[in-house]
């Protein structure tokens, strides 16, 4: 069993909870000081400013910000505590606009979105209606959470889902330093269950991918490096195999964010991320081809804008009003936080950009 | 000027090295960069290496660059901490062998 080290902040009533409070707080200090450039000021140097959107690709859905675990850096602030679920109604709207937007992709997000009750309804409905490919980000311990998700990777199998998973290091200590006590086990008994009926394997066209997310206020390095790290200990002491290493920055928000300022880091890791701006990563920043909806149907650019309640900038800025058309004209909205996709080789939901 | 030797600043200002001497500081980036990509050794063997060398150098700048790599490498504490040893080891063991100079010497005229 897993065992939650943490409430989230919403739960310990942290003035960070509120969107809002951390806007505030990147707004000011060493960006209003002009220590640091803003990140409008950076693009607009590169005359990416204003950013706008390319062909819609991506529709990335987040279920709700209920989940089993409590990671010490979740930028949406989910946990068990968390009630914010997606309603039936709420996904057949984006059924909806999944037969019309031109999307190619489903990645489904939460939380963890296994524990929306309407999860498996929604992901066949989505093949239904055309999706070619979903993504399914979980995080391993929901398989082995409860009897009533135990058979999820025999539901992934049938349906051909491509799975992502957390898993920000092949040792128990910095895992669960990280995810909490008890996940890094969990995690490799999940993954030994994927690999059984053919996920990760090579050649295998059952797609599983790791993410791992420095557990520290440091960027990560080489993908491709960091990779062939992985698969060797992997392989060695636990004999699992995995296809793609994504390898994310942890963006100053959230519990991050919180975790940066406790640890009298924030300072230090902003001008890390804003020596590091990369402009060609600044031009293949995921909001440019795909589009974030929350559990209860907002538009977002990201899922870090959703996080941070900055809905897109259109009228039509709800599921049920969606407009390809009309949304493809915005600007995409952009604040400090930024700069954690446009540092090094770039940072996506994706893994590295350039 | 600054009151202390050494000011972690400095380390963003390494590559300003060629500014006084551009052609020597290019040849040593170029051969710094080569020595740290993959090769017999991967990038992680090597930056373990480094910062065990950083140590028994006891060059501040080094240690700083070096665990942020090694961390950012996914290099976990206790592996860091035995790599140092292992650079210790090596400076200790490097005083002590030498102390045979002193005993043939003691031999030699006390014996």
């Amino acid at each position: 069993m897993t065992k939650l080290n943490l409430k989230s902040l919403k739960r310990r009533k942290s003035l960070l909870a509120q969107a809002e409070n951390q806007l505030d707080f990147l707004s000011n200090g060493i960006f209003k000081k002009g220590e640091l450039p803003t990140f409008k000021d950076k693009i607009n140097a590169n005359g990416f400013y204003p950013l706008k959107p390319k062909t819609l690709e991506i529709l990335q859905i987040n279920l709700g910000y209920m989940c089993n675990q409590v990671c010490s850096h979740c930028h949406v602030d989910a946990g068990p505590d968390r009630k914010e679920i997606m309603t039936k109604e709420t996904m057949q709207y984006c059924l909806d606009v999944i037969e019309k937007s031109g999307a190619h992709t489903l990645d489904l997000t939460g939380g963890a979105p296994e524990m929306n009750p309407h999860f498996r309804w929604f992901v066949e409905e989505a093949f239904n209606v055309g999706i070619e490919d979903i993504i399914v980000r979980s995080n391993l311990t929901i398989i082995k959470a409860n009897k009533k998700y135990a058979d999820l990777p025999e539901f992934f199998k049938k349906h051909r889902v491509h799975v992502v998973s957390s898993l920000p290091h092949w040792t128990k200590g910095k895992t669960d330093k990280q995810r909490g006590e008890g996940v890094f086990s969990a995690s490799i008994e999940a993954l030994k269950d994927l690999n059984k009926i053919g996920y990760g394997m090579p050649e295998s066209d059952l797609k599983l991918d790791l993410v791992y997310n420095p557990s520290g206020a440091f960027m990560p390095t080489d993908q491709a490096s960091l990779e062939k790290d992985f698969k060797k200990a992997l392989i060695e002491d636990f004999d699992i195999h995995f296809h793609n290493l994504l390898a994310i920055t942890n963006l100053p928000i959230s519990r991050f964010l919180d975790y940066l300022i406790a640890s009298d880091n924030y300072e230090d890791y902003m001008h890390t991320l804003v020596e590091a701006y990369n402009p060609t990563a600044a031009e293949n920043v995921m909001c440019r081809n795909t589009l974030s909806v929350s559990w209860d149907g907002w538009l977002y650019d990201c899922d870090f804008n959703q996080m941070l309640c900055m809905k897109v900038d259109s009228d039509r800025n709800h599921i049920k009003d969606f407009d390809v058309e009309a949304l493809q004209k915005r600007e995409i909205k952009i604040h400090q936080h930024c700069y954690g996709c446009t540092a090094g080789a770039g940072s996506s939901c994706g893994g590295t950009t350039t | 000027m600054s009151n202390s030797y050494y000011d972690p600043k400095d380390l963003k200002k390494f590559g300003d090295i060629t500014d006084f001497q551009k052609e020597l500081g290019e040849k040593f980036f170029e051969y710094y960069t080569s020595v740290f990509e993959d090769g017999a050794l991967t990038q992680r063997e090597k930056a373990l290496i480094a910062l065990a060398v950083a140590h028994t150098e006891q060059c501040p700048y080094c240690i700083d660059a070096y665990t942020q790599d090694t961390l950012k490498r996914g290099v976990t504490k206790e592996e860091m901490m035995e790599a140092v040893h292992v650079g210790a080891a090596i400076k200790s063991g490097a005083a002590l062998v030498h102390s045979t100079m002193m005993m043939n010497k003691v031999k030699k005229l006390d014996g």
